[in-house]
C-alpha cells in the first residue's frame, strides 16, 4: 500500500513540474541565451569589419587622423571586454559592454560623416562594398538586440508570475535578466547614407 | 453646447487615422504590388518565373511594393514583414523579400539566414546599386523588377536544392508530451499489475491491452504543413536575421 502511494506521489510531482512552469522557465532561459549569442555574433561581425574600413578610408583621407584613431581605440576597448553568457546575470558587466559598443557606434558614425568630404573615396568600389557591409551589420545588431530584449521580456515575466515564481524560488533560483537600454546614438543604426 | 455635441459625435465617427502604425499587408502571391508599379504582363511573367524558381531551388522570393512607409524606416518595416510572412522553408531559411516603397523612393532586399552565405549584404547592395537603381531612376519599374529578380536568382543559384518530395513538411518536437506519456505508462502498468493481483484479469486486462496498442493515436505528431491547402499562398517558416541591403533611387 505504501509503495502504491509513493508511485502516485512520484507521478504527481512529475506532472506538477510541467504545471508549475519548470520547463517553461528553462526553455525561456535558453531562448534568452540563444538570442544573446546572436547579439554577440553581430557585434563581433562589426568588429571584424572595422580594420578593412579604416584601411580604405586611410588611403583617401589620411589627415583625418583623429577620427580614425577614435575608431581604432574604440575597437581596442571593445576587444578587452570578455563577452560571455555569465554577463547576462550581471547588470554591471552588461552596462560596461553596452557603453563600449555605444562608443564604437558613435565613433563609426563620426567617421561616416567625415567621409562626406571625399568624393573620390565615396566613388571607390571597395568603400561602397564596405559601406553596404557596415549598414547590413548595423541592421543585424539592431535586429539581434530587439529580439534579445523580447526574449528577456518573456523570460522575466515568466519567472515573476505566480506559480512559476514559487517554483523558481524553491528549485531553480533563476535571476532576472537585463535588457538592452536604448541610449543616445546607439539605438539607431548610424546614418551612413549619402 | 451644440458645437460640443457635434465635436463629440465627430470624434466617435472619425477615429484618428494615424493612431496605428503601418500594418502588415496580406501575402497574396510572389508579386504583391500594392503600389501598382508593375504592369500586368510583367507581373504575370514575374509570378511564373518565381514559381518555377521556388519549385526548382526551393528558395522563396517575394516582391512587395507599397505606396508609402508612413514614416517608418525601410529596415524596421521589412523585418516586421518577413517575421509575419515567414518566407522560405523552415530550417533552410531561404526566403528573400524585395520591398519597394514608391513615394519614399526606397527599397530593401531582406535575405533569409540560410542565404546569407551566398547572397551577402554586399551582393544585395550591388544588385540594388548596379541593377535596380539605374532602371528605377529612368522610371523603368518593370525593367528594374525583372532585372533585379533575375540577378537575385543568379546570386542564390546552387545554394539550395529541393532535397526530397516532402522537404517542406517538418515534424514538430513535443517535449512535455513525452513526460506525459511516461507518466501515463507508469500509471497504466501500475493499475494493470494491481488489477492482476486482485485476479480481475479477464475483462480489464483485455481492454487495456487493446487500448495500449491503439494509444499512440492520441499522441500523433502533427505535420506542420505550410499555409494550409487549397491553393493559398504562404511562407514556409523561414527566419531572418536582418541580412540584406537597402537603397534609394
Amino acid at each position: 500500500m505504501g509503495k502504491k502511494l509513493l508511485i502516485i506521489l512520484c507521478a504527481l510531482v512529475t506532472l506538477s513540474f510541467s504545471g508549475c512552469g519548470y520547463n517553461t522557465m528553462q526553455t525561456n532561459e535558453e531562448a534568452v541565451k540563444a538570442a544573446w549569442g546572436d547579439v554577440e555574433a553581430t557585434y563581433q561581425r562589426r568588429n571584424d569589419l572595422i580594420p578593412n574600413l579604416v584601411e580604405v578610408v586611410k588611403g583617401y583621407a589620411s589627415h583625418e587622423k583623429e577620427t580614425l584613431t577614435a575608431v581604432t581605440e574604440a575597437r581596442a576597448k571593445v576587444g578587452t571586454i570578455q563577452m560571455s553568457k555569465e554577463m547576462l546575470d550581471d547588470p554591471q558587466a552588461l552596462a560596461k559592454f553596452q557603453s563600449a559598443q555605444g562608443e564604437m557606434t558613435s565613433a563609426l558614425s563620426k567617421l561616416m560623416v567625415v567621409v562626406e568630404k571625399y568624393p573620390d573615396l565615396k566613388a571607390n568600389q571597395n568603400f561602397q562594398d564596405l559601406q553596404h557591409q557596415l549598414e547590413g551589420t548595423e541592421n543585424r545588431i539592431n535586429v539581434a538586440r530587439t529580439r534579445y530584449n523580447k526574449a528577456v521580456e518573456v523570460f522575466n515575466s515568466s519567472i515573476r508570475t505566480f506559480p512559476n515564481s514559487l517554483t523558481n524560488s524553491l528549485l531553480l533560483h533563476l535571476k532576472l535578466k537585463e535588457p538592452f537600454k536604448a541610449e543616445a546614438g546607439a539605438e539607431k543604426a548610424p546614418k551612413v547614407k549619402f | 453646447m451644440k458645437n460640443l455635441l457635434i465635436l463629440v459625435t465627430c470624434l466617435f465617427l472619425f477615429p484618428p487615422l494615424h493612431a496605428s502604425a503601418l500594418g502588415i499587408p496580406k501575402l497574396q502571391g510572389y508579386v504583391n504590388d500594392y503600389a501598382n508599379m508593375i504592369s500586368g504582363s510583367s507581373r504575370a511573367t514575374l509570378e511564373e518565373e518565381l514559381k518555377v524558381f521556388e519549385q526548382s531551388d526551393s528558395t522563396q522570393l517575394v516582391i512587395l511594393t507599397l505606396p508609402s512607409l508612413e514614416g517608418e524606416t525601410v529596415e524596421d518595416y521589412s523585418i516586421k514583414v518577413v517575421e509575419a510572412w515567414k518566407l522560405g522553408q523552415a530550417r533552410k531559411d531561404n526566403g528573400i523579400l524585395f520591398l519597394v516603397s514608391k513615394d519614399d523612393r526606397k527599397m530593401r532586399i531582406e535575405v533569409g539566414r540560410g542565404l546569407e552565405g551566398r547572397l551577402t549584404d554586399l551582393m544585395a547592395g550591388r544588385i540594388i546599386d548596379l541593377v535596380v537603381k539605374p532602371r528605377f531612376k529612368r522610371g523603368d519599374f518593370d525593367g528594374g523588377f525583372t532585372a533585379g529578380v533575375a540577378s537575385l536568382i543568379d546570386a542564390t543559384r546552387g545554394e539550395f536544392k529541393v532535397e526530397g518530395e516532402d522537404s517542406r513538411k517538418g515534424t514538430q518536437p513535443f517535449h512535455s508530451s513525452w513526460l506525459f506519456l511516461f507518466v501515463i505508462l507508469i500509471l497504466f502498468f501500475f493499475f494493470l499489475s494491481s488489477a492482476r493481483k486482485r485476479g480481475k484479469t479477464s475483462n480489464w486486462a483485455d481492454q487495456s491491452g487493446r487500448s495500449h496498442g491503439g494509444s499512440p493515436g492520441g499522441f500523433m505528431i502533427f505535420p506542420s504543413g505550410r499555409g494550409g491547402g487549397g491553393g493559398t499562398f504562404g511562407g514556409g517558416g523561414g527566419t531572418f536575421g536582418g541580412g540584406g541591403a537597402s537603397g534609394s533611387w
